[in-house]
């Protein structure tokens, strides 16, 4: 029987989600495993692969080039791409220092070039073509289980 | 015997977080070990400043969202102190409640989908088979009832919204309160199970170290006193002064000594330096297990965490069945300029806030101390002495032992990466 592809992924962010995601397991577990072949899920695996994702769930701002390197292999590497909870969306709560004064964004300066940081952090729309949305912080339960499930029938596992 | 040995980690799994680790061994002996805390600066400490007072607790709740009602609950405490807000004692009631729920849930987490594989030998949880399969139940319905405990009190289990400066703006329904008792009850009886395993864990790494921890009177991990293994006893408001920040450049975490020494906080520190005030249900059912107390291996972080578990369940139900939560009289606010210390004990250990605010409200600056940094620098020695002990054994074997040994710290890189003045050489 044929199971969906998934990954999940984790950027800048407090990881809200991938606990919203955990929480959600609690009643699904096995019924997700009966339908989701999880190839990538740091959280819970260290055997992770990314290659041939159906669907990949994003959470996280980008703030780094390494970030915008990761986020551009896994939309190569993925048929659908989600952005979920408000930071993957439209990039806050993580993209405070944007909006940071000239005197404070000095005082970060030598981190931001330290550990090669964009010179802004961006959703991940900037950056790459996003499929669906979940917003929310942490992201809308209900929305999230909407857009697995349509993507369970359009790949045709449901 | 490895002469010459290189192991690199990327991205370290089943922790929160992420993480690299280099280890670099010349001639039989470890030239580094590196933990480098990959998660990227959020910066939430220069973005509180000049915000108004009452909207930095919910702000501060995004710094981790797994433990955002300890980020929340000890910002709002700072915050009180700042501004001599006295909150009644049903509001402290309800913080421990809501702190109860985090516990179980998080501690659920780390235990049963970050540990036990280690335990049974796979990869993940989803790996496990039929005969394990009655764990994971366990696993996701304790998850549920500290969840659902949370989300009673304070509306949700991450980034909750009923938990406001002094006071709760909504009290938990009572029907819904019937059905979290009963679901606590129930899950009750599967600790005995998780406790049992990681008490038989063969798993051992022990080191002569100092434990720090806040000790409260009903271990409800909110107000108390901070005690050191050495015997050093603080108040909450002194507990900078004693800490020594390290700056660990490939991190981007800041590390601290604790009276010039590594030092470690979390369930372990709490159960070795406090486990008399542990529920009387608690200690009278878990004798055997929490007589093994004060221990110095540190895989029993995993046990004491068990052990929390079972205690939160049992006081939660006291409380429950025994409170009658009444409307109180909203709480009046005088905003003044004031300066105030917030410390309460999260999942992973010691949590520390201070805020100052101007005349308006506003926030001077704020400055927090998190319980994964004060862990860093023992984690990384630790992980020195582990490898020096087995350069006898293959690579992977190395490599996996090290992985076991940094998830029982439990450490949470979300968090660890918030400090205010950092100054990078």
């Amino acid at each position: 029987m044929k199971k969906l592809n998934v990954g999940l992924f984790s950027f800048t962010s407090d990881e809200g989600c991938s606990m919203i995601f955990l929480e959600l397991m609690n009643d699904r577990f096995f019924d997700w495993k009966k339908v989701i072949d999880f190839k990538y899920f740091k959280l819970m695996k260290s055997k992770n692969i990314l290659k041939d994702i159906d669907v990949a769930f994003v959470e996280g701002a980008i703030s780094t080039y390494n970030e915008e390197k990761k986020l551009k292999l896994i939309r190569k590497n993925s048929k659908k791409l989600v952005a979920i909870g408000s930071c993957a969306v439209d990039g806050s709560p993580s993209n405070q220092r944007n909006f940071f004064d000239e005197g404070m964004k000095g005082e970060i300066k030598f981190i931001l070039d330290k550990f090669g940081h964009r010179e802004k952090v961006s959703p991940l729309s900037e950056i790459v073509k996003v499929d669906s949305n979940v917003p929310g912080c942490p992201m809308i339960e209900e929305k999230f289980i909407e857009v697995l499930n349509k993507y369970l029938k359009e790949f045709k596992v449901v | 015997m490895h002469k010459d040995l290189d192991i690199s980690i990327e991205n370290l799994s089943k922790i929160e977080g992420h993480a690299n680790l280099d280890i670099k061994v010349r001639k039989g002996k470890v030239e580094y070990v590196k933990l480098k805390i990959s998660e990227n600066k959020r910066f939430y400490t220069q973005a509180i400043r000049g915000k108004v007072f009452n909207t930095v607790p919910q702000l501060v709740s995004r710094i981790c969202g797994t433990c955002s009602i300890a980020h929340l609950t000890c910002c709002m405490e700072a915050v009180e102190k700042a501004l001599d807000i006295e909150h009644s004692d049903q509001t402290t009631l309800l913080r421990k409640l809501m702190t109860y729920g985090m516990m179980i849930r998080d501690h659920a987490m780390h235990l049963y989908l970050f540990c036990l594989p280690d335990i049974f030998g796979k990869d993940s949880v989803l790996d496990f088979d039929e005969k394990q399969h009655e764990l994971i139940h366990h696993a996701f319905e304790i998850k549920k009832a500290g969840n659902d405990l949370s989300t009673l009190i304070g509306g949700r289990a991450i980034h909750p919204f009923y938990s406001q400066l002094g006071q709760f703006t909504h009290l938990p329904d009572k029907n819904e309160t019937k059905k979290v008792i009963d679901e606590l009850k129930r899950v009750r009886s599967y600790v005995f199970e998780i406790v049992k395993i990681f008490y038989d864990s063969q798993f051992s790494f022990r080191k002569r170290t100092d434990f720090v921890a806040l000790t409260t009177n009903d271990f409800s991990f909110l107000d108390g006193v901070i005690k050191s293994s050495i015997g050093v006893s603080i108040p909450e408001d002194y507990y900078w002064d004693h800490l020594h920040r390290v700056i660990i450049p490939y991190s981007q975490a800041t590390g601290f000594e604790f009276e010039g020494r590594e030092y470690m906080v979390g369930a372990l520190a709490r159960i070795n330096l406090n486990r008399e005030k542990l529920h009387r249900e608690t200690k009278k059912d878990l004798a055997k297990y929490i007589r093994i107390f004060p221990s110095e291996n540190i895989f029993y972080n995993n046990l004491a965490q068990a052990v929390e578990i079972m205690h939160c369940i049992d006081h939660s139900i006291e409380i429950l069945e025994s409170k009658d939560f009444k409307k109180e009289p909203k709480i009046e606010i005088k905003i003044k300029e004031g300066k105030g210390v917030g410390v309460i004990e999260a999942p992973r250990g010691t949590l520390y806030y201070a805020i100052s605010l101007d005349k308006n409200g506003k926030i001077l600056y704020g400055n927090l101390v998190i319980p994964t940094a004060q862990n860093q620098i023992k984690t990384e020695r630790d992980i020195r002495t582990l490898v020096s002990q087995n350069l006898d054994k293959d690579k992977h074997y190395i490599q996996h032992e090290i992985e076991k040994l940094i998830r029982a710290y439990d450490p949470c890189m979300t968090c660890a990466t918030h400090f205010l003045k950092v100054n990078w050489i």
